[in-house]
């Protein structure tokens, strides 16, 4: 039955991918030279019509980038000059090196936020000021301070990928049902043994469900990181191609961004599913 | 009166803001092997009493005093097994009970813990179901998992709030008759709550009564006379049953109301609470045994 309902789906979705693909071909078609006079006239005043290659391109067009691209993900010819594979490492990297900087802080102090109604009120009003800020408003004092384009980069999904999980650490730790404590209380559990072996598990969904947020929102950043400080990763790869005016590449690279992001979520979506547990 | 193994004295609990305490001057005495119920309208801090038992809460005034040491804080000495089971739903079965056992017996090795853990499972009846999740069980097992994991520490005494009362008929007879054979076997103390008389019948060998809140007081403490060997089966053929019953429901409907702060009705010492037992005629009473507080239970009983 729901084998039957996954099909019908697929077959609606293709349809769709089709339709799009249709329509895409049809208004990207190359202008005839059929075209009215004055309007000819007209578009060559304003200086369109005259070279077709600068019009948005043809699906055909951006399959050939993907055929190129894909064909050959890791080669290296310089720095403006590297294989999809490689900008997508570079970024990869950086994402996962701000990411788990950002664990190890969010994971420690959201446990010490969440435990203590003290703390949780001291350190409130700061996240939630920090919070609502664009990562990269920090860029500027980030690339002063940290005086590298590349630690910067870090730095910023570190601090953008912070916040959900510290927030949903905290929440998930404070709201631990009182029960387990206090079965941990009547058991005389250490507290190292009760962190891990009964906060930790009954507040695993919420903190992983924080960390599929922040990875989400890392994954937003580092596009735009990139595009800012340049050098490597497909955030400067889209922005280069975009430079070079060469929209097929722009299209294929963005294409790669929704694949890789959507690979990222999945991936927290199979380890939520490995720590969530039915009451 | 200091001879008791468990001793409550002059408790009292008032929580901030609320101006009436809940209960105080809560005063009785729990012998080495003994079943006590403890029975009262909801709300007249029957819980508070059992969190203070098992060093969960801290009561404002007064104390605890088991095998001769003052209660404070929780300990491995007293095993509760809470209301809703408060089972760890992403631990197996087994796992639940040997996170208690290890914690009691931390240098045991797994092998050693998973047996004796096991054994206490199949006591329960719940060999079968060792690897099952919490989610998987009906909610008489998981009562039944929480009741193992308590006396698989085999704590000094066992503390029990309404561990039945989530359960359908059926299922707490059966709960019940295997709680009675378990505690028989291994001479559990126990103090459990319950706001079922029948229960509190068959299952204990003094219930207290508590009056209603708030300033709730021990109103009188009932020996079910009836022997032991009493089974869910077979109590309501004993003449006994119906007196303590009685005594008992006429106490929740009628009595328990009239103790309440300085409108006191009945003349009571809360230091000596009247110990009666009305499922024994006066006639029947065998001689030489007195009725430790007689003149109090005249005039509880006559009111
Ligand atoms: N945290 C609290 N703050 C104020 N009052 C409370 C609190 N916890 C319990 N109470 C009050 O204490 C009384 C006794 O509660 P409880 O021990 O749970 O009663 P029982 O178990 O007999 O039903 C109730 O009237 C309840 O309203
Ligand atoms: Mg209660």
């Amino acid at each position: 039955m729901s084998s039957r309902l996954a099909l019908r789906a697929g077959l609606i979705s293709l349809l769709l991918f089709l339709l799009f693909i249709g329509t895409w071909s049809v208004a990207t078609r190359p202008v005839e030279a059929t075209d009215h006079g004055a309007d000819a006239e007209y578009a060559a005043l304003m200086g369109k019509g005259v070279d077709k290659a600068s019009g948005f391109p043809p699906p055909a067009k951006v399959g050939e980038a993907f055929v190129t691209y894909l064909s050959d993900p890791f080669y290296d010819n310089g720095p403006n000059d590297k294989g999809i594979g490689i900008q997508l490492g570079h970024s990869l990297i950086r994402v996962g090196i701000g990411f788990l900087l950002a664990v190890a802080v969010a994971l420690p102090l959201g446990f010490a936020i969440g435990m203590s109604p003290l703390l949780f009120q001291a350190f409130n009003p700061f996240i939630q000021i920090l919070k609502p800020i664009s990562p990269l408003a920090w860029m500027p004092l980030a690339l002063y301070s940290l005086k590298d384009s590349d630690i910067s980069g870090i730095f910023v999904i570190f601090i953008c990928s912070l916040w959900p999980m510290l927030i949903n650490t905290a929440f998930g730790v404070a709201s631990v049902r009182k029960d387990w404590i206090n079965v941990a209380r009547t058991l005389e559990v250490g507290p190292l043994r009760k962190a891990f072996q009964v906060i930790l598990p009954a507040a695993a969904p919420t903190i992983l469900t924080g960390m599929r947020i922040s990875m989400g929102i890392a994954w937003l950043v580092i596009v735009a990181a990139e595009m800012l400080v340049g050098g490597t990763g497909i955030g400067y790869f889209v922005w280069n191609e975009w430079n070079n005016l060469a929209l097929p590449n722009v299209i294929f690279a963005v294409a790669m961004i929704g694949l890789v992001g959507m690979i990222l979520d999945q991936c927290f979506g199979v380890l939520q599913k490995l720590v969530t547990y039915r009451e | 009166m200091t001879t008791h193994f468990l001793s409550i004295e002059g408790l009292k609990k008032a929580y901030p803001g609320a101006h009436p305490p809940v209960f105080q001057d809560i005063h009785f005495g729990i012998d080495k092997g003994e079943f006590v119920c403890i029975i009262g309208h909801s709300g007249c801090g029957k819980t508070t009493i059992l969190n203070v038992l098992a060093g969960l809460e801290d009561a404002t005034a007064g104390g605890v005093i088991m095998d001769g040491r003052e209660v404070s804080g929780p300990s491995l000495d007293r095993g509760v097994v809470f209301q809703n089971h408060a089972l760890m739903p992403w631990m197996s079965v087994l796992a639940n009970v040997a996170f208690a056992v290890k914690s009691r017996w931390p240098d045991w090795s797994k092998a050693k813990i998973a047996e004796h853990s096991t054994r206490y499972l199949e006591m329960v009846g719940l060999g079968h179901a060792i690897d099952k999740k919490p989610a998987e069980l009906s909610g008489g097992m998981k009562q039944r998992v929480g009741i193992a994991r308590a006396f698989a520490i085999e704590p000094k005494m066992l503390l029990l709030d309404e561990p039945f009362g989530a359960l359908d008929a059926l299922t707490r007879g059966t709960i019940q008759d295997e709680l009675l054979k378990i505690v028989q076997a291994t001479h559990q103390t126990v103090f459990m709550i319950t706001h079922d008389v029948d229960e509190a019948i068959l299952l204990a060998d003094k219930v207290i009564l508590m009056s209603n809140g708030p300033l709730a007081k021990i109103a009188e403490i009932v020996e079910i006379t009836m022997p032991r060997d009493r089974t869910r089966a077979d109590m309501h053929h004993d003449p006994q049953f119906y007196r303590i019953r009685n005594h008992l429901v006429d106490f929740l409907v009628n009595r328990s109301k009239n103790y309440a702060g300085s409108d006191t009705t009945v003349l009571h010492d809360p230091k000596h609470p009247p110990v009666v037992r009305p499922g024994l005629l006066e006639e029947e009473a065998p001689a030489g045994a007195s009725f430790r507080q007689a003149p109090q239970l005249k005039q509880v009983v006559n009111h």
